[in-house]
């Protein structure tokens, strides 16, 4: 039966010849909702289906590393900011402790506890713009806004103590560019206190949601070998099983004296990266909750009137002081030669500071390991084979910020 | 004569009422997200925000109008159309209203008691298909492409399920007019008797204009758009408005297929007709405010292996019951 249906067909191929398939090669951004900023994403498709996956960097190319090289290392700290803009005390912070440590400065108890807590509210704050684009990404609008809402009040916080919003620079070498304002522990207080019916109102919109587990689960995975093959470090690789948090493995600032929990994944897919943002986010509350209550009194400056401008309201009075500041802001101060590599543990990942000072009083080098670029590029792993709902999917749980990655 | 002019005021009224619905959901919409999204939503345009959907459409009209290179203009111009105007023409046959007495003439508040009204719905909607896979292949563009192949296999696949689902009312109430229909439930509606079915609709319904969670065909964060994304200018707003008369005219059948139409106590019949359409759009509304997408493979996996499994075993055992019942 079957043969005599072919013989009968086999004229019409000769004339048509053989049926010629084709894949589809998409180029998905650098304008795309859903690239989180201007990453272009080749895609290889067959139907929905993806043979392939090809991220393309380099739309956001800043030069902010070079740029460095020419300026004081007070005038290159605001630089990091602009790098990964979601997390900007996160990146100050790094490349402060990275200065500090070419110095040998010692900074106060009372500043790193201050540093600790103010970290911990960014993580948060990046961990929401995280939760609210990915659900987003998902199809899932409301989350956004409401993670949004949250954000604002963080955001709020950030603005009172620095006077700015997102570019805060706020940590300087040897201490913070300010005292906190009066009222800045009560409005984290609040906001520490309501936040946490909050992340519960959110894990009631997606956590049990069968649509969001059956796009997230099983979706997007990556093996524990491949994270690290790939160099994915953060919630990424956490969630694969693996504990690795630099808060813990090398405490920096006094992450010791304070009691977290590191919260894991198993299976490497998209909803065990969404649990252990979710978990972290609540840790990284009670780290501020404990950062808040064990408060130290005394100064807040580190003791060292060549790098820590004296306060502004010396300048008037003291000679001396008003030529430090002069100095200060002007010729920068000299940093012993060496290099040094800083890691801290940045919402997205291991966030590396490398500098090599030549004793001048700017950087000779400053290379920095973004997490978001290595984590960018284990997404070819996630995503090989799947469906083109899950590139998105999956490019929304890696969370990157491209300015990081570009640099 | 009088006859003839009888017809063509039913159609304006009925039509421009249509429209003019569709275009307030638009407002609507946003006010019911703005509510959930704890926000204001458009507030500024007139009271309450109410000329919004006016001046959206002043400012799409003045829009240019791109069409890609090498898009095959004939068709991509024709397309939106291709969708309106079935969404439009599906509405003819529901009753919104008892029949009244007006100077004397006897008025049927439908605008046309087709005795086949149900296949001739489904007919249209069928057509509707077209706008979007023509309008996304018309584009010549990648993404409207993969929004237009989804579109047409998702569309056929829970167009099955739909009618399925209707099945069973058509069963027990022995016609395929919505007015018979409607008559059918003066003591009930037959959501008592079709609570399954009544789901299964509501689900298809959702699938069928392309809303949360099964809205793959726009799929904004993933297809910047899906069909319309190459469309812009009143074309766009022309799917736009397509989309919302679907929504209109599948939620006016629901009313009328489980609802009781136009049927319920104290208010006049065509304000009761209007509250169940819009209860119906405030639950679209809802779902698309608080609601994840699902993915390709799995839209297609529950049309084929869920929804339609139920829907026969409803019709089925709608038979049996019915069956028994007789005899």
């Amino acid at each position: 039966m079957s043969s005599e249906a072919g013989q009968a067909a086999a004229p019409d191929r000769d004339i048509l010849g053989p049926i010629r398939t084709e894949t589809m090669t998409l180029n998905m951004g650098p304008q795309h909702p859903s690239t989180h900023g201007v990453l272009r994403v080749q895609l290889e498709l067959e139907g929905e289906k993806v043979l392939d996956c090809r991220p393309e960097i380099g739309y956001l190319h800043t030069g902010i590393e070079k740029n460095m090289e020419e300026m004081t290392y007070n005038k290159a700290l605001p630089m990091t900011d602009r790098m990964d803009y979601l997390a900007p005390m996160s990146n100050n912070l790094g490349f402060v402790l990275a200065v500090e440590r070419l110095l040998g400065l010692e900074i106060t108890r009372r500043c790193s506890y201050l540093r600790v807590l103010l970290t911990e509210l960014t993580r948060i704050q990046s961990h929401l713009v995280w939760l609210g684009t990915h659900a987003l990404d998902l199809g899932a609008m409301t989350v956004f806004l409401y993670c949004f809402r949250e954000r604002e009040a963080i955001i709020k916080i950030f603005e009172k103590v620095s006077g700015v919003r997102m570019m805060t620079s706020y940590f300087r070498v040897g201490g913070v560019s300010r005292e906190p304002y009066r009222e800045f522990y009560a409005d984290c207080q609040k906001f520490l206190d309501d936040f946490p019916t909050r992340i519960d109102d959110y894990e009631e919109l997606l956590t049990d949601n069968p649509i969001f587990r059956g796009r997230t689960r099983g979706v997007g995975v990556i093996s524990a070998d491949k994270a690290l093959a790939h160099g994915v470090t953060g919630p990424l690789l956490r969630a694969c099983g693996i504990d690795y948090d630099i808060r813990k493995k090398e405490p920096y600032l006094a992450y010791e004296e304070f009691d977290f929990n590191v919260p894991l994944g198993e299976a490497g897919d998209i909803y065990d990266r969404y649990r252990v943002r979710m978990s972290e986010m609540r840790e990284s509350l009670k780290i501020a909750v404990q950062a808040i209550e064990g408060m130290p009194e005394g100064p807040l400056m580190a003791d060292d009137p060549k790098v820590v401008p004296p306060p502004k309201e010396l300048l008037a009075t003291d000679m001396e002081a008003l030529i430090h500041h002069f100095k200060i802001f002007t010729e920068g101060y000299d940093v012993p030669a060496g290099e040094v590599y800083q890691v801290i543990e940045s919402p997205r990942g291991e966030l590396g500071y490398y500098i090599i000072s030549d004793g001048s009083p700017s950087p000779y080098k400053v290379k920095v390991r973004a997490p978001s670029f290595s984590n960018l590029f284990s997404m070819t792993e996630m995503v090989k084979g799947g469906m083109f709902g899950d590139v998105v999917a999956a490019l929304g749980s890696v969370d990157i910020v491209l300015g990081e990655i570009d640099r | 004569m009088a006859w003839f002019a009888i017809v063509l005021i039913k159609i304006l009224v009925a039509f421009g009422a249509l429209l003019l619905l569709a275009a307030y959901m638009s407002w609507m919409e946003r006010r019911v997200f703005a509510l959930v999204q704890v926000r204001y939503g458009p507030n500024r345009v007139g009271p309450a925000g109410l000329l919004q959907p006016i001046a959206d459409g002043i400012k799409l009209m003045f829009k240019e109008t791109v069409v890609p290179s090498q898009a095959d203009k004939f068709v991509f111009f024709i397309a939106p159309a291709l969708t309106l105007i079935p969404a439009l023409a599906a509405f003819a046959v529901v009753p919104f209203g008892d029949t009244v007495t007006l100077f004397g003439q006897k008025i049927d508040l439908v605008v046309a008691d087709v005795n086949v009204g149900i296949l001739y719905i489904f007919a249209l909607s069928g057509i509707g298909v077209y706008g979007v896979v023509l309008g996304a292949w018309a584009s010549n563009s990648k993404y409207p492409l993969l929004g237009g192949l989804r579109a047409s296999a998702q569309l056929i696949s829970y167009e099955l399920s739909l009618g399925m689902s209707l099945l069973g009312v058509v069963m027990i109430s022995g016609s395929l007019s919505l007015k018979d229909i409607v008559a059918g439930q003066a003591d009930y509606p037959y959501i008592f008797l079709q609570p399954l079915g009544f789901i299964l609709f509501v689900i298809c319904m959702f699938a069928e204009t392309n809303r949360t969670p099964f809205d793959l065909p726009e799929a904004e964060s993933e297809l910047t758009g899906g069909f319309h994304t190459e469309y812009s200018s009143m074309n766009f707003a022309v799917y736009f408005l397509a989309e919302y008369c679907n929504m209109l005219t599948l939620s006016a059948v629901a009313a009328t297929f489980f609802l009781g139409g136009w049927r319920g106590p104290l208010l006049p019949p065509v304000l009761w007709f209007l509250i169940k359409i819009i209860a119906f759009m405030f639950f679209f509304m809802w779902l698309r405010a608080s609601s994840p997408r699902l993915r390709y493979d799995q839209l297609m996996a529950f049309g084929w292996k869920v929804l339609l499994p139920l829907s026969i075993l409803n019709v089925v055992v709608t038979a049996v019951f019915i069956y028994l019942l007789d005899s």
